[in-house]
């Protein structure tokens, strides 16, 4: 028989730890939901849109009533759990309703926080808290005129925001000098009350509540000072307090919040809690992400999975007032230790403040122009040093250089037909109408739904922008802690880690040591695995054919239509009058439907079938010529310039050292493609300015550089370091090949590794230690005693993986 | 009515892996999963027409080489979110054989 799993709160964060739980496994539990209000899960934090008549109750909804029949759920909505018999292990509901728990997930929510002054149960008092709430306003707002709003925070601001647009006189009441003082600091706080005035909203700052006036109805409202103002209507939005009443009364420990552990579990064992009840290290939290980034952690454990540990969020705050952009995260205010970076333009409207510490962000505060948020945020919970991009860091990441961040800026401004993916052809307005229809959350969720991202992903960026921008700050930004696929919760880098420290050397052994979820993997961990253990472990782990893609399996790159291209190597971009003959006689003789001349200086044949792959490869061999291995995460070409044999400028044998340095490579894998260019002096002829590793040649000697790409994202390389011999520069190859190959992640080319882990990270391990560069050049060197061989060899004359390049039948 | 055309052993597909079957009506994509069941499909995937035959084969399903669709196997049809169905065909195993009807 199953175990019974009942949930008490029908809210987003229970609803999300369930439909998480639910992706882990849905056979595990029968599962019981007790909801209090009489609607299926919505999204109340989209209740201020609905306010103000930008959206319907209906377009909030997570899961409707359907959701919970076709997910075997049981609900039980307008039902009150009033106590819980631990011993007996059962939940008894208001009206007598009983049900019996193996495992109880308690999401009581939170309660507003009501002043207790005299008048404060008099009838048009309300809170703003969930969908009743939300009825009473539009309810008043047709039959009265004077509303007052006590409390100038987040939720204040938007409730007066939403009465105002529908049609009351509207006063917010804040104790107060500044507005929304957690979220922001004094200028930007005034500044927001500038517009906020400017669009009608009146305010009145410093003000003592008193008492609320009136007989059976409100009718204004008195402050200390002794002055009083007409009210039809009292919000009252000056905070939150997490529900523990519940949990109290059955003797659960208890402080602000429902203390739980880093799993979630409270201190019954049996019982689990989650969101605004929570006291997680002495936090409690009211934003949607942490409370997301909890349900996932306790899903997890629900699974019996016992992996995961949820370690507190940092939490960032945007305001879902139309047209009104801010945004704040960390600790904005600064102290002592800390210094400001700020910019201010008051007719403009534009405000933002930085704080660093120890040339890391450590807080931000904008107004107006919030389109950088995201992006400190991240550099802020990823701890990035920022010393080096100081300069241009008040300017946005538009501003960093030539490397395609440009991108960032268009979000907000794009109209709904602009396209944003341009591999999947999806616009802008499919991104929102997949977000508010269909209620996603999350990039994965937007990239399964839309494509969006999906492909290329170079508009990644652009995407996290859009579902910010619609989402506002409830938008769960990507972790760094993001698990390598769906198969598993763990990071790349702790696979990697766990092959090598534990000296695992074949897929089963990972997946068995490591807790996968799924028997042998899928698309995306396969290959990684299979590249990860080959890297680790050249000499003892097998390549796995199947882990392959298709490319890699048959060492051609598919087209479209199913035939193949073929791509023969030309050391340096070399060849020779014999060699192009034999490649015309190949052409014609496997009926090539078209021969082009290749960005990386070589021939590639396409429209060959596969049946004929191995054929096509013994010709070459005959010739002389081996895979180019264009199909491959590995070693792709060495581009060179003719150098000092020929150009009256050159200063060194720079197609000489390209061959030498493609001997020395070839056949290697790599997390990603690996491109090297030489060239012969600094006019640069072989752009080695943006290839994963480059070769200028100088009078006195060699420039290396790394972490260029002229791809999706074009990037100029950093300069390495200069060396003075052919030797230096080979060997700084290797250990840059090397490095690469032991730490960045699968399918992260060296651009954007090199930017996660910073250049001098790269020049302490290969230019500074001595002994750690030659150290990995040898490894590389004895990696490539085994994969410094032709592929196409063994398949064209030694009858390797034959069954790959023929039917197994033909029928007729 | 049934027409069984034996194709050839379980063996001669690798496991987590595809052989095409060739036939007048077009390629036939026939599938061994790691737990030795057997599957054929229309080697086409409904997205693109990427032929299924040569993407990765993990528990009861095949990745599309070209765009990445998830197509199960048992029924041809692409995972949610993505919609459409690369047609099946009847396939069966008796001492080591496989048989085909198309």
């Amino acid at each position: 028989m199953k175990e019974k799993l009942v949930l008490i709160g029908n809210g987003m964060a229970g609803m999300r730890t369930i439909e998480e739980l639910l992706k882990l496994d849905d056979e595990l539990y029968d599962i019981t939901v007790f909801g209090a209000e009489p609607y299926g899960n919505y999204n109340r934090i989209l209740l201020s849109p609905v306010l103000a008549g930008e959206k319907t109750i209906d377009d909030i909804m997570l899961n409707d009533e359907q959701w919970y029949v076709d997910n075997n759920v049981a609900l039980h909505k307008g039902k009150t759990i009033v106590k819980i018999d631990r011993k007996a292990q059962k939940v008894i509901a208001d009206d007598g309703t009983e049900e019996d728990y193996d495992r109880l997930l308690l999401a009581t929510g939170s309660n507003p926080f009501i002043i207790p002054v005299p008048g404060h149960d008099l009838p048009g008092v309300i809170s703003f808290r969930d969908i009743y709430d939300v009825d009473q306003m539009l309810d008043a707002s047709s039959k009265h005129k004077h509303a007052v709003v006590i409390g100038g925070g987040l939720l204040g601001l938007e409730a007066a925001n939403g009465l105002m647009l529908q049609g009351m006189s509207v006063t917010v009441v804040h104790l107060g000098d500044v507005l929304m003082e957690r979220q922001m600091d004094e200028v930007a706080g005034k500044m927001l009350k500038d517009s906020l005035e400017a669009r009608g909203l009146n305010f009145l700052m410093g003000a003592s509540t008193e008492s609320i006036t009136g007989e059976d109805r409100v009718k204004g409202v008195r402050f200390k000072d002794g002055s009083e103002i007409a009210a039809d209507l009292v919000v009252m939005a000056v905070g939150i307090r997490p529900n523990v009443e519940l949990a109290e009364k059955v003797g659960l420990h208890c402080e602000r919040g429902v203390v739980v552990n880093d799993t979630m579990q409270t201190f019954d064992p049996k019982i689990y809690s989650v969101g605004e009840c929570v006291q997680h290290r002495g936090e409690t939290y009211g934003l949607v992400a942490p409370l997301f980034e909890q349900a996932k952690v306790c899903a997890n454990h629900l699974a019996k999975m016992g992996i995961g540990r949820y370690e507190g969020s940092v939490t960032s705050t945007k305001l879902k007032v139309t047209g009104i952009d801010l945004f704040s995260a960390g600790d904005f205010n600064g102290d002592e230790t800390t210094e400001d970076l700020v910019m201010k333009d008051v007719s403009r409207g534009v405000y933002k403040k930085v704080v660093l510490k120890d040339n890391k962000i450590h807080g931000a505060v904008m107004y107006g122009d919030t389109i950088d948020g995201a992006w400190y945020f991240q550099m802020l919970r990823d701890g990035t040093d920022v010393s080096e991009i100081r300069e241009q860091l008040m300017f946005g990441q538009a501003h960093l250089g030539d490397s395609g961040h440009g991108g960032h800026n268009a979000a907000a401004a794009m109209t709904d037909d602009m396209e944003i993916c341009g591999c999947n052809g999806v616009c802008k307005g499919d991104v929102v109408k997949a977000i508010t229809t269909k209620g996603l959350f999350t990039l994965d969720d937007v990239r399964s739904h839309t494509k969006a991202s999906a492909s290329c992903g170079s508009c990644t960026g652009l995407v996290e922008q859009v579902i910010a921008s619609t989402l506002g700050g409830d938008y769960e930004t990507a972790t760094n802690v993001k698990p390598m696929c769906k198969c598993t919760e763990h990071t790349h880098d702790a696979v990697r880690e766990a092959i090598k420290a534990q000296h695992l050397t074949s897929q089963p052994a990972v997946r068995e040591t490591l807790g996968w979820k799924t028997p042998d993997g899928c698309a995306s961990c396969r290959p990684a695995l299979n590249y990860y253990l080959l890297a680790t472990w050249p000499k003892e782990a097998k390549d796995d054919p199947q882990s392959r893609f298709i490319n890699e399996r048959v060492h051609a790159n598919i087209q479209k239509d199913g035939t193949y291209s073929v791509v023969p190597r030309m050391w340096g971009g070399v060849t020779t009058p014999d060699e192009l003959r034999a490649i015309a006689d190949a052409a014609e003789k496997y009926d090539a439907k078209m021969v082009k001349v290749t960005g990386g200086q070589r021939i590639d044949l396409f429209g060959i079938k596969k049946d004929d792959l191995p054929k096509i490869w013994g010709d070459l061999n005959d010739a002389g010529m081996v895979s180019g291995h264009a199909y491959g995460k590995s070693l792709r070409t060495v581009k060179t310039c003719v150098g000092s044999e020929w150009c009256r400028f050159g200063t060194q044998d720079s197609t000489g050292l390209g061959i030498k340095t493609e001997e020395m490579t070839w056949g290697s894998w790599t997390p990603h493609k690996f491109k090297i260019a030489v060239s012969g002096c600094p006019r640069n002829c072989a752009e080695a300015t943006i290839k994963d590793f480059g070769v200028v040649c100088v009078d006195s000697g060699y420039e290396l550089h790394v972490g260029g790409n002229g791809g999706i994202k074009v990037r100029a390389t950093d300069l390495l370091c200069r060396v003075a011999t052919e030797e230096e520069a080979l060997e700084y190859c290797g250990a840059f090949m090397q490095i690469y190959r032991e730490e960045a992640h699968y399918l992260e080319r060296t651009a954007p590794w090199i930017e996660r882990v910073g250049l001098n990270y790269v020049k302490e391990k290969v230019v500074e230690d001595e002994a750690n560069r030659k150290a990995l050049h040898a490894r590389f060197l004895e990696s490539q005693e085994i994969f410094k061989v032709d592929p196409w060899k063994e398949r064209a004359s030694e009858g390797v993986e034959a069954y790959e390049y023929t039917p197994i039948k033909k029928i007729n | 009515m049934s027409n069984w055309i034996e194709v050839g052993a379980v063996e001669d597909i690798p496991k987590l892996g595809a052989r095409v079957v060739e036939t007048d009506k077009g390629d036939v994509a026939v599938f061994r999963a790691a737990d030795d069941t057997v599957f054929a499909l229309r080697d086409k995937c409904p997205h693109k027409e990427g032929p299924l035959s040569q993407g990765i084969v993990h528990g009861h399903v095949v990745t599309c080489p070209l765009h990445n669709w998830n197509i199960e196997l048992d029924t041809g049809n692409a995972k949610a979110p993505d919609e459409g169905c690369a047609g099946r065909y009847e396939v069966k195993v008796e001492g080591g054989k496989i048989f085909l009807s198309v």
